[in-house]
C-alpha cells in the first residue's frame, strides 16, 4: 500500500463508497435500458476514485460543488441514495423535488453541497465564493469543486483561477480529465494535453494525479486542503481518467476507439482497489462479500423507495421560484 | 436635468422621521454605508470600488477605510466570474452587493445571473441574496456601451427581482430592501440622475418595499406609466399638459419585477387612457408587458388604445442629435399625451 495516514478501516470505507457508487451506477444504467428511467442520465463508470477520494479528504464544514460524474461525492456528503434515485426519477422527495434533472442541481446547503448547472464551469466561481465566505468570516474551511477537460476551455476557468490566486483563496479545483468532452477528444480541445501546467500562469501549484487510484487522489487532495487551511491559497489538481461509457445514457460513444477503452478497463478504479486491499491483507474475500452485500441491499432499497415515491403535484409548479414566499 | 423632487417616500418606513435633501447618488452611498454598519454579512465587490478611488462614480469612496478590505473587494475584470463568486458567498449566508461598473457590462455576467443565480432556489432551495447595482441609462453622451437600459432581459427571467428607482428617497429605500431580500435583485440606478437630482431622503433606516409602484402625480384625464429617469420627463410633460387643462397621472413603477399589477390596473381603470414609456428600446420592452396586462385585464375601462414610447430599435448612438432622436423626452411625451387626450 502507499504511504499515507489512512487506517485500514478508512481504506475499507473508501472501498465501500466506491462500490456504492459503482453499484448505484450499474443499477441506474440497467434501469434506463429497461425503460424505467425518466429523461437522460450520466454514468459514473471510471470516475469513482476521484469523487470518493476527494470528498473523503474534506470535513463536513468544507464546501463541495460536485458535477455530473461525482456521484460518490454526493453520497459521501450525506445525500442518500433514496433522495438521489428520487431525483433521477423526478419524484417529489428527490433532492430537487422534480425541479432539476438527473444529477443536476443536487445542492443542499445544510450539507454544504452546492448543486451544479449544465454550464459546468459555473461551479468554479460559485465554489470560490464559498471559499471567500470562509475568508470573510475568518474560518479555517475550504471549498472544493470539480470540472472537466471540456469545461477547462471556457473563460470561467481562467477568470476563476485568476481571482482565486489574486485573493489567495482556500479553493481547490479538480479537473477530471476523462479524454472526451461529449464526442470531442482532448487534442481537439487543447494544444497541450497537460491541464495542470496552466496553474503556473496563475502563480499557484498545479499537480497531476492518477484519477483511477483512490488513495493517490485522497493524498493529493489532502495536501491541497492542508495548504488551503493554513492560508497558502488555491491548488489546481488534474486527475487523469477515462469516461468508460457515453457522454449520457443515450450515447453509445462509437467515436471512442475500443482498444483505448480496453486499456483503461485494466485500470478500473473499483476492481483495482479491491485487489490491492486483498493483496495487502486489509480485508479478505468474506469481508469483501459482506461489503458487497450491504451495498446491494442499500441500492435495492433506494430504488424500491424511489419507484414507490409520489411524483410532484402539478399544482406546485409555480412554488419555490423565490425564497421567502 | 435640474428637477428637485420630494415625492416617493410617503409609503416607505421612516424610523426616526428626519429628512434632508441629498443627491440621488448620495442616497445610494448612504444606503450601502448604513446597511454595512448594521449587518456584518453585507459586503461589496466590483471593479475599482476599493481604496481612495471608490469606484467609477465614487459611490464607495471611503468605504474601504471604514469597513476594511475583506468587505470592500476590488475584483479583476471578470464580470462572469465575480457574479458567480457573489452567488457562492450568498449561498453561504453573506449579502454581497456587486457594483457592475456600467449596466452595459452586465451582459458579460449573463449566464451567472440568469442560469445559475436565478434558478437556484427553484431547483434546490439555495438562497442567493445578492444585489447587483447596475448604473444604467443615457442622455449623457456616453455612446453605445455606457448608455444602455438592459432591464427587459432580466424582467423576463424567473427568479430575479428588478428595481429602478427614480428619486433619491427610493434610491435609498429600494437599495436597503434589495439587500435585505433573500433573492437576487438587480438594481438599475440612473446615471443621468446621479448628481442632477436632489430630493428629501429620510435619515437612518428607511425601507421601500419591493413590488410597489408610486403615484408620482395624481391626475384624471390620462396616465403615464414609467420608471427611472423617465419619471421626471413624464412629470415635466404633465406640467405642460396641466397648463392646457389636461390632467395627467404619472405612475412610477419603481419595481419592474415583481410588477405592481394592482397599481397599473388602478390607474388604467381610473383614467381610461394610458401612455407607457421608458428609455430602453420599445420592442419587447417592459412597456410591452404593461400594455399587455392592461389589454388583458382593463380593456373595458379603456377609452383609447394604449400608447407606447420607447427608445428606438437601434444601438444607443453617441452624437447629441442622434441620441436625442433615439431617446424619449418630455417633449415627445407631451406630444403623445396630447394626442391621446384628444382621442
Amino acid at each position: 500500500m502507499e504511504k499515507n495516514d489512512l487506517t485500514n478501516d478508512q481504506r475499507l470505507e473508501l472501498y465501500y463508497w466506491m462500490l456504492l457508487t459503482r453499484v448505484f451506477d450499474e443499477t441506474m444504467v440497467t434501469m434506463w435500458k429497461q425503460g424505467r428511467g425518466v429523461g437522460g442520465t450520466f454514468s459514473q463508470r471510471g470516475h469513482e476514485a476521484i469523487s470518493v477520494g476527494a470528498a473523503f479528504a474534506l470535513t463536513p464544514d468544507d464546501v463541495i460543488a460536485p458535477m455530473h460524474r461525482d456521484l460518490g461525492a454526493y453520497l459521501l456528503r450525506g445525500i442518500t441514495p433514496q433522495r438521489i434515485f428520487g431525483n433521477l426519477l423526478g419524484r417529489a422527495n428527490g433532492v430537487t423535488g422534480g425541479r432539476d434533472a438527473n444529477l443536476h442541481g443536487m445542492g443542499d446547503m445544510t450539507l454544504n453541497v452546492i448543486g451544479f448547472i449544465s454550464h459546468l464551469p459555473h461551479s468554479l466561481p460559485v465554489a470560490l465564493g464559498a471559499a471567500m465566505s470562509f475568508v470573510h468570516r475568518g474560518e479555517p474551511h475550504v471549498a472544493l469543486t470539480f470540472t472537466g477537460d471540456g469545461a477547462s476551455s471556457a473563460g470561467l476557468f481562467h477568470e476563476t483561477l485568476n481571482m482565486a490566486a489574486v485573493w489567495n483563496a482556500p479553493f481547490i479545483l479538480i479537473v477530471e480529465n476523462n479524454q472526451y468532452a461529449y464526442s470531442t477528444p482532448l487534442h481537439q480541445q487543447m494544444k497541450s494535453p497537460e491541464i495542470a501546467t496552466r496553474a503556473a500562469a496563475y502563480g499557484i501549484p498545479g499537480v497531476t494525479v492518477d484519477g483511477n487510484d483512490v488513495e493517490a487522489v485522497y493524498a493529493i487532495v489532502q495536501e491541497a486542503v492542508k495548504r488551503a487551511r493554513s492560508g497558502e491559497g488555491p491548488t489546481l489538481i488534474e486527475a487523469k481518467t477515462m469516461r468508460m461509457l457515453g457522454h449520457a445514457i443515450h450515447d453509445g460513444a462509437e467515436y471512442v476507439p475500443r482498444e483505448l477503452l480496453a486499456e483503461w478497463e485494466l485500470r478500473d478504479p473499483v476492481k483495482r482497489y479491491r485487489e490491492r486491499l486483498l493483496e495487502a491483507g486489509v480485508a479478505d474475500e468474506t469481508e469483501m462479500a459482506e461489503i458487497a452485500q450491504r451495498v446491494e441491499v442499500e441500492i435495492a432499497d433506494a430504488v424500491a423507495f424511489a419507484e414507490a415515491s409520489p411524483l410532484p403535484d402539478p399544482a406546485t409548479v409555480t412554488q419555490g421560484v423565490y425564497a421567502g414566499e | 436635468m435640474s428637477v428637485s423632487s420630494n415625492f416617493g417616500f410617503a409609503d416607505g418606513e421612516t424610523i426616526n422621521g428626519q429628512t434632508r435633501e441629498i443627491t440621488y447618488i448620495a442616497a445610494i452611498s448612504e444606503a450601502l454605508r448604513e446597511e454595512m454598519r448594521r449587518n456584518p454579512d453585507v459586503l461589496l465587490m466590483g471593479e475599482d470600488i476599493a481604496g481612495d478611488f471608490g469606484g467609477a462614480f465614487k459611490v464607495t469612496k471611503g468605504f474601504e477605510a471604514e469597513f476594511g478590505a475583506r468587505r470592500v473587494i476590488n475584483t479583476p475584470i471578470a464580470e462572469l466570474g465575480f457574479v458567480g463568486v457573489a452567488t457562492g458567498m450568498a449561498l453561504m449566508g453573506l449579502r454581497p452587493v456587486v457594483e457592475m461598473q456600467f449596466a452595459d457590462f452586465i451582459t458579460s455576467a449573463f449566464d451567472s445571473i440568469v442560469q445559475f443565480a436565478a434558478t437556484t432556489h427553484y431547483r434546490w432551495k439555495g438562497r442567493v441574496p445578492w444585489v447587483i447595482r447596475a448604473p444604467a441609462d443615457g442622455g449623457i453622451r456616453s455612446g453605445p456601451f455606457h448608455s444602455q437600459n438592459p432591464e427587459a432581459w432580466f424582467v423576463h427571467t424567473p427568479g430575479l427581482k428588478v428595481v429602478a428607482p427614480a428619486t433619491p428617497a427610493d434610491a435609498k429605500g429600494l437599495l436597503i430592501a434589495a439587500i435585505r431580500d433573500d433573492n437576487p435583485v438587480i438594481y438599475f440606478e440612473s446615471k443621468p440622475l446621479y448628481r442632477s437630482l436632489k430630493g428629501f431622503v429620510p435619515a437612518g433606516e428607511y425601507v421601500v418595499p419591493l413590488g410597489r409602484a408610486n403615484v408620482a402625480r395624481t391626475g384624471a384625464d390620462l396616465s403615464i406609466i414609467t420608471y427611472g429617469a423617465m419619471v421626471h420627463q413624464a412629470l415635466a410633460a404633465a406640467q405642460r399638459l396641466a397648463n392646457e387643462g389636461i390632467d395627467a397621472e404619472v405612475l412610477d413603477l419603481r419595481s419592474l419585477k415583481p410588477l405592481d399589477k394592482e397599481a397599473i390596473l388602478a390607474t388604467a381603470r381610473k383614467t381610461g387612457k394610458v401612455l407607457v414609456t421608458h428609455a430602453a428600446n420599445k420592442l419587447a420592452g417592459v412597456g410591452a408587458e404593461v400594455a399587455a396586462l392592461i389589454a388583458e385585464q382593463a380593456f373595458e375601462w379603456l377609452d383609447a388604445p394604449v400608447q407606447r414610447i420607447g427608445g428606438l430599435d437601434v444601438p444607443v448612438p453617441f452624437s447629441p442629435p442622434l441620441e436625442d432622436a433615439y431617446r424619449p423626452d418630455a417633449e415627445k411625451l407631451y406630444a403623445a399625451a396630447r394626442a391621446l387626450a384628444a382621442y
